[in-house]
Order: structure tokens, then C-alpha cells, then sequence
């Protein structure tokens, strides 16, 4: 059983894609700053048709519409699956196989929105983000559209040192790779976070150790091949 | 550890992969950013997008089974997954397939799907003919549906002797926000009727049954106390898209229940996707239906005008509605 959220798609290049779904938590926050733009657009808007009186309003009434049903579906076609908020959080909307999102697909999972709002604040949509396995709402379900973590940027860093420490124990191929990906990834960690890790390894490091994160760098070195 | 090698490996093919990303970036402005001067980003050289794509597919399949740096493959990883997205999105012609669509397509798919629609159809009618027949015999029954004050709400709408004329009178500006209101209330309607599919067709059920009971006890009030011309006058014009598209939108619902409650011989999960495909394009066509019944209701139904005009209109409309699920769209099937 896989302990991440990843999953994998195979593409006809006979390649396999690893994308990341995104949770409830980012898609919430993205949400809400989909909902803060609305409510912004709508406030202006209303302050510049009220001029305009009672037909201000209908047309006021009629752009309402089509912001509450059609804002995600416009920005999910048109701005590569991201709407404003999804940008923020670096997330996007795609098809499960991780081809662009179509149209009737946007307009699925957008109008079923409803059905994931009831019976309060997104119950039913939370729900089955929890049971489907690449935290899906309903409408995504019926669309076949997942939302994804878009990849940042890191570089190769090649130059980092470390003092080569002789492991204490004989390590199996998988555990050295382990280590070796620790030490390729300890730039993009908090020093706390590293720390944390390397405090898994148990017989790696010693009773109390003080910096286990910079030991299990050593080690790493090691297997590396310095000496 | 292959240290070497993967810098080689990284020297060697840097320039395509910097090439594919500084494209894809160019790619993805718009046109109207392209031509703008203050762009950032200038057109790099042209490529051959299937065959960098396959090149990088290559060295992405090689960096994994040579394990090299995580932090490198998962680069690979970002850049195959936007090659993705370019290479296999698709072109639609999308004004053409909306036009084909209205042409035949969508009432030749509600044809198709006559099993759904004539279900939702019974639903909303029936309890609609039910009581407005009903309350003509037990006038009281209007007040199990309404409260008072709507009662009183309704009746003054359409009292004859506040209007000398027919019709409902109003300034000519509000038209435009009736327009607004119709299409924001009952359009978001609609798409009530059509989510609520997705709670295995109770959402649906309720909703058809709701609206068919709710207006049929307007109308069969408004024909006990004899408001018949400036009440069904009103009515008639836009009701033939208006009432249709309510109850398509239902069935719409319905063919999601469908999946859920009888799959056959497809998991839920597969049969849902795939009648949802099929539901969506009803839902086009109600939406359609309804910004006409909308502009009907906004700028026909509220003009004053001597109201056999409105009866005879009125007739063609649902004459015009009957005949284009009828008959159009035949010849493609």
C-alpha cells in the first residue's frame, strides 16, 4: 500500500506521469480566495449598475449568474485549469489521465458544485474527497477531473559537503538509496524537518545524538564514495 | 554512484530541456500578451513538439531507472507533464459543434434518452394537471401549498381591475431586470434540478415534484378565481420553453440517479462518467431554453397588448417547441 497520495499515469510515450492530488485544506483555501474575488467583483459592480437603476440590476443580476455558475468554468479552459485562487496555491484541474480539462468536464464538475455544497459548507464534497482515493469531489467523480499540485522549482545542487562518517552497521541497497535521496533533498528542508527524519534511522545514530541530521549527511557521503 | 555520469547526462541535454520549457512558457500567453511589447518572454526558436516531447519521455524514463537525483527526476517529471497537456489538448471547433448541436444533436439526444424524459415529464405533470384540476373542485387546496400572504401576492399580480389593461404592466427599464431575475432564479433552478440527481435522484424527484405541485396550484388558483386573461396570457409565451426546460433538466438528474441506483454492467464510478457526458449536453440545451424563456417572460409576456395576440403567439411557441423535439435532428440518426 502506498503511504503517499501519488499516482501514476501512463502516457503512449510508455512513460509513467507521477502527479500528486491535491487535499481538502489547499483546495478550501483556494476556494476562499475564489469566493473573496467574487464577492469583490460583485460589490463594485453593483455600486457602478445602481446609476443605472432598474436595468443596472438586471444586468447586474444576470453577471451574478454567470460569476456563481461559470467563473470556475472560464478559468479552468481558458487559464490552463487555474483560477485565481488555484494559482495562489499552485493547484490545477485536469482530466484523471492528465490531459488538459475539456469543456463538458468543466461544466459537469462546476454546476454539480451544488450537490458538493449540501448539506453544509461542502459536506458531501469533503466526504468523498475522504472515500475516493485522489480526493475527488462528487463532481469530479462524474467529470473524471482530479486537482493537482502543480511542481515547483528546485535545481540540481551538486555542491554540497559533508564529512564522510563511516556507518556503523552494513546498509542493503535500499536503504543506501534512501539515505542518498536525503542528502540530495536536504537543501529543500527545514532544519527542523531534516532533523526529524534522520531521527527515524534509529541504529544510524547515536544515543542523544545533538545534530542527527549532519550525521546522516556524513553517512551519505560515505556511501557516495567519499572518503 | 553515477555523480558523473548524471552531470554529463544534464550537460548533454540542458539546452533542449531549457528550450521545451522556454517554449511552452511562450506558449501559454496569450495573444494578446504576444503582441504586446512589455512581453517578457521572447518567441524562442521554433519546435517540433511530438519529437522533443518523445526525446524527453526518453530521458525521462532513463533518469528513473538510473536513479539519478530526485530533485532532477522530479524536474523531468514537471516537464513530460506539460509536454502532456500540449501535446494530447484538443482543438474543438466550437461554435461549429455548439451550432450542429442545436441543430439536431440535442433533440435527437432527447429522443434517445426518451426512457429519463418522459419519467421526469410524468413527474412534473402529473402532480401539476392533478391539482390544478383538483383545486377548481376544493378551492381551500391552495392554502396546503401557499401561505396567505403569497396567495396575496399572486392575486394582486394578476387582478384585472388594477390593470385596465391586460398584461402586466411595468416600466419599460425593469424589463431588463425581470430578464435579470428570471434568468438568475430560474436557470439556477435548473441546475438545482439537475445536481440533485447526483443524491440518487431524491434531489430530482423532490425538486420535480416541488415545482410541478407548486406552479400547477398557482395556476389552477388563478383559473378558480377567474383571472384567465391576464393570468394565462401571461404565461402562455414563455411557458412552452420555460416548463420543458424544467422538466429536461430533471431528467438530466434522473440519468445521473440512473448511474448511481442501476449501473448494469459498468462499475458506478464508470457509468456515472458516462451518462454524466450525456446529462451535461441536455443540460446545454435547457440552459439555452431557458435565456429564451427568460427573454420571453422579460420582454414579450409583460407587453401590453390585446391578449388573443398573446393566446395565438402563445400556441405557436409550444407548437414550435413540440415540433423541434419531434421532428428535427431526425435525418443524422
Amino acid at each position: 500500500m502506498a503511504l503517499d497520495t501519488l499516482y501514476h499515469v501512463n502516457t503512449p510515450e510508455g512513460i509513467s506521469l507521477r502527479l500528486s492530488p491535491a487535499g481538502p485544506v489547499p483546495r478550501m483555501l483556494a476556494w476562499m480566495i475564489d469566493i473573496l474575488i467574487r464577492l469583490a467583483i460583485n460589490a463594485v459592480m453593483f455600486s457602478v449598475l445602481a446609476f443605472m437603476g432598474n436595468t443596472g440590476m438586471g444586468i447586474g443580476l444576470i453577471i451574478t449568474f454567470l460569476l456563481e455558475w461559470f467563473y470556475p468554468v472560464y478559468f479552468e479552459l481558458y487559464k490552463n485549469g487555474q483560477t485565481p485562487g488555484k494559482k495562489a496555491f499552485n493547484l490545477y484541474v485536469t482530466m484523471e489521465n492528465a490531459s488538459p480539462i475539456t469543456p463538458a468536464a468543466s461544466v459537469i464538475r462546476n454546476l454539480l458544485r451544488f450537490v458538493d455544497f449540501l448539506p453544509l459548507f461542502y459536506g458531501f464534497g469533503f466526504v468523498s474527497m475522504m472515500i475516493s482515493n485522489r480526493f475527488q469531489r462528487l463532481g469530479d467523480l462524474v467529470a473524471s477531473t482530479v486537482v493537482l499540485h502543480k511542481a515547483l522549482d528546485h535545481n540540481v545542487l551538486d555542491e554540497i559537503k559533508a564529512e564522510p562518517i563511516t556507518p556503523p552497521v552494513s546498509l542493503k541497497l535500499n536503504e543506501q538509496q534512501a539515505l542518498i535521496r536525503f542528502y540530495q533533498r536536504r537543501p529543500y528542508l527545514t532544519d527542523e524537518r531534516a532533523d526529524e527524519l534522520a531521527n527515524f534511522t534509529g541504529p544510524l545514530l547515536d544515543k542523544n545524538e545533538p545534530a542527527p541530521a549532519s550525521r546522516l549527511m556524513g553517512i551519505s557521503s560515505w556511501i557516495m564514495g567519499n572518503r | 554512484m553515477s555523480a558523473i555520469r548524471q552531470s554529463q547526462f544534464v550537460n548533454k541535454h540542458e539546452a533542449l530541456w531549457k528550450h521545451f520549457d522556454e517554449w511552452l512558457d511562450y506558449q501559454e500567453l496569450s495573444r494578446w500578451k504576444k503582441r504586446s511589447k512589455k512581453n517578457p518572454i521572447k518567441a524562442p526558436d521554433d519546435l517540433d513538439l511530438p519529437h522533443a516531447y518523445r526525446q524527453i519521455c526518453h530521458h525521462f524514463a532513463l533518469a528513473n531507472s538510473r536513479l539519478y537525483n530526485p530533485i532532477l527526476v522530479e524536474r523531468l517529471n514537471k516537464l513530460v507533464i506539460r509536454g502532456h497537456q500540449k501535446l494530447y489538448s484538443t482543438r474543438t471547433h466550437f461554435w461549429r459543434d455548439i451550432l450542429q448541436f442545436f441543430a439536431g444533436g440535442f433533440p435527437a439526444l432527447v429522443r434517445q434518452e426518451w426512457k429519463v424524459v418522459s419519467i421526469a415529464a410524468f413527474l412534473f405533470y402529473a402532480p401539476f394537471i392533478a391539482i390544478l384540476v383538483a383545486i377548481q373542485f376544493y378551492p381551500d387546496l391552495i392554502y396546503s401549498v401557499m401561505d396567505g400572504s403569497q396567495v396575496r401576492d399572486l392575486e394582486s399580480m394578476y387582478d384585472p381591475e388594477l390593470h385596465d389593461k391586460l398584461g402586466r404592466e411595468r416600466e419599460s427599464d425593469s424589463d431588463v431586470y425581470m430578464f435579470g431575475f428570471y434568468i438568475k432564479h430560474n436557470i439556477g433552478i435548473d441546475f438545482q434540478l439537475f445536481a440533485g440527481g447526483m443524491l440518487f435522484g431524491i434531489g430530482s424527484l423532490f425538486f420535480l415534484l416541488f415545482n410541478g405541485i407548486f406552479l400547477g396550484a398557482a395556476f389552477g388558483h388563478m383559473t378558480y378565481i377567474g383571472y384567465y386573461d391576464t393570468f394565462w396570457g401571461f404565461v402562455v409565451g414563455h411557458g412552452s420553453f420555460e416548463l420543458q426546460a424544467a422538466f429536461l433538466s430533471g431528467a438530466a438528474g434522473l440519468k445521473l440517479a440512473q448511474a448511481l441506483i442501476m449501473p448494469g454492467r459498468k462499475s458506478r464510478g464508470r457509468a456515472l462518467v458516462d451518462n454524466g457526458k450525456i446529462a451535461v449536453k441536455i443540460m446545454y440545451g435547457v440552459i439555452v431554453m431557458s435565456v429564451i424563456a427568460a427573454f420571453i417572460e422579460a420582454f414579450w409576456s409583460s407587453s401590453v397588448m390585446p391578449v388573443m395576440i398573446k393566446y395565438v403567439v402563445g400556441a405557436c411557441l409550444w407548437a414550435l417547441v413540440a415540433a423541434y423535439f419531434v421532428f428535427v435532428g431526425r435525418k443524422a440518426t
